[in-house]
């Protein structure tokens, strides 16, 4: 468990310090919001209307761009593996790993959102929604994004192919986040079935990414 | 023959060179059969002679599934097993599974258009089979990106497995969300709901493209074998040069 912990603490303070890149998803967040204005004109009422949707895109891209981070770095200066050979178990060591990823990556997000919301003209209603499925929908995305961090790392020349492989995974991660803000806005489904639902998708996520991760950290290294 | 027999590239080689003339032959008869059925099969009494898109679009949708469970199959003979062919027969299949899928997903859309008046719906079935068709391409993008065949082989292996999620997805899409796509008329609790007229043409043309899929599969994997063959001989040939 200490080991553990350790790791936990080691992973978060490499990437809130330079060089670490944390703050660089809430940073994108805030340009691919900034950029959809642009696109689709200043229009208030439509703004408000596609905002949740557009919030959900953005922390989705965002939660891509660190990602490939994940194992690479760990990867080159050798301690993945001395973590490899540990006698931890190695999904677990995978599940700290991506507990430590979302603390940084995927919570500044969540953070951030009600601000960008304002933005998109977003109610209050919309913006509390939006934040609590992201709340509970990110870790989703960063569980099911350990898998492809992974599949980058084994096969080194990954990082192109990473949101490739992820983002297909994503999509009913997406469908619910985004059903679940809608209906706490405009009904006609009450907030609580989408939401259930995401709560289920994040939960399985925690299960099936760390075993994947680690089945291809295990089975795909040279 | 137990399957662990078929573990020596050389037998299986020698095995689907003696098979492979015979299922082309029963390939050919079985489209001849399920052509000409579908000639003769009666227009429907709402759609018309547009019906008949309906033989060649459900047999490709079926294998667009059937294909990524194969492959799923597949993987787990690399990852628990380490079945030598395991990864040969995951590889192989992958193109061919993208090509029924889109196949499925073109004819859909051109049944589509006279039928409910656009190309293209945004609708629960026809969203995850476009998933699955990306799902496809992501699994052939990663074969090429890695060059050690067994090292692709078990990366390949755990991504399809996590991509076989999204196989009841699609299966049961149509029952769960209420949408455009008809529900499941075939294989349903209480049987078919299709008539026997245009049931009988339809099995012989799931049953052709499905020994189609095999004919290619099983010359796909020899071609493998040899590829790997040939590379391994270019290796040693190069080490021996340096």
């Amino acid at each position: 468990m200490t080991a553990l912990t350790a790791l936990f603490a080691r992973d978060a303070r490499i990437a809130i310090r330079i060089g670490g890149g944390a703050m660089m998803g809430v940073l994108f967040f805030l340009t691919v919001v900034t950029l959809v204005p642009f696109a689709v004109g200043p229009d208030l009422a439509l703004l408000r209307r596609i905002g949740p949707a557009i919030l959900w895109l953005g922390a989705l891209l965002s939660s891509l761009l660190a990602l490939d981070r994940l194992f690479a770095n760990d990867h080159e200066d050798g301690s993945l593996d001395l973590i490899l050979m540990a006698r931890l178990p190695l999904e677990l060591v995978v599940a700290a790993k991506a507990f430590a990823h979302w603390v940084t990556t995927g919570l500044p997000l969540v953070v951030a959102s009600p601000v960008l919301g304002l933005f998109l003209n977003l109610e209050p209603t919309a913006l509390s929604a939006a934040g609590l499925t992201l709340l509970v929908g990110t870790p989703a995305l960063t569980f099911i994004g350990v898998i492809g961090a992974a599949l980058a790392t084994a096969l080194r020349r990954g990082g192109l192919l990473l949101p490739v492989l992820v983002l297909p995974l994503t999509v009913p991660v997406l469908i619910f986040g985004v059903a679940a803000t809608n209906a706490a806005v405009a009904g006609p489904v009450p907030f609580d079935t989408p939401f259930t639902i995401l709560c289920a998708l994040t939960l399985m996520s925690g299960v099936i990414g760390p075993f994947a991760a680690a089945a291809t950290l295990r089975y795909g290294m040279e | 023959m137990a399957l662990i027999d078929l573990a020596n590239p050389t037998r299986f080689v020698a095995l689907a060179e003696r098979v492979l003339p015979w299922l082309v032959a029963a390939t050919a008869i079985a489209f001849a059969f399920g052509l000409w059925g579908t000639y003769l099969a009666p227009d429907d009494y709402q759609q018309g002679a547009t019906v008949k898109i309906m033989f060649i679009h459900v047999p490709n949708a079926w294998l667009s599934m059937f294909v990524w469970g194969m492959m799923s199959a597949a993987a787990l003979g690399t990852l628990v097993w380490r079945h030598p062919l395991a990864d040969v027969a995951a590889k192989c299949a992958a193109p061919l599974g993208a090509a029924f899928t889109f196949l499925a997903l073109v004819t859909g859309s051109l049944w589509g258009r006279p039928m409910w008046g656009t190309y293209w719906v945004w609708d629960a079935r026809l969203t995850s089979v476009l998933v699955l068709f990306i799902m496809y391409l992501a699994v052939i993008a990663l074969w090429r990106t890695v060059d050690d065949p067994t090292r692709a082989g078990r990366t390949a292996a755990i991504l399809t497995l996590v991509g076989a999620i999204n196989l009841p997805v699609i299966k049961f899409s149509v029952d769960w969300w209420n949408t455009l796509h008809q529900p499941a008329s075939v294989f349903r609790m209480g049987g078919p709901a299709i008539d026997l007229s245009m049931l009988m043409p339809l099995a012989v043309m799931a049953l052709a493209f499905t020994l189609l899929f095999v004919t290619l599969h099983l010359a796909a994997m020899r071609n493998e074998i040899l590829r790997r063959r040939v590379r391994t001989l270019m290796l040693t040939q190069a080490e021996r040069a340096a």
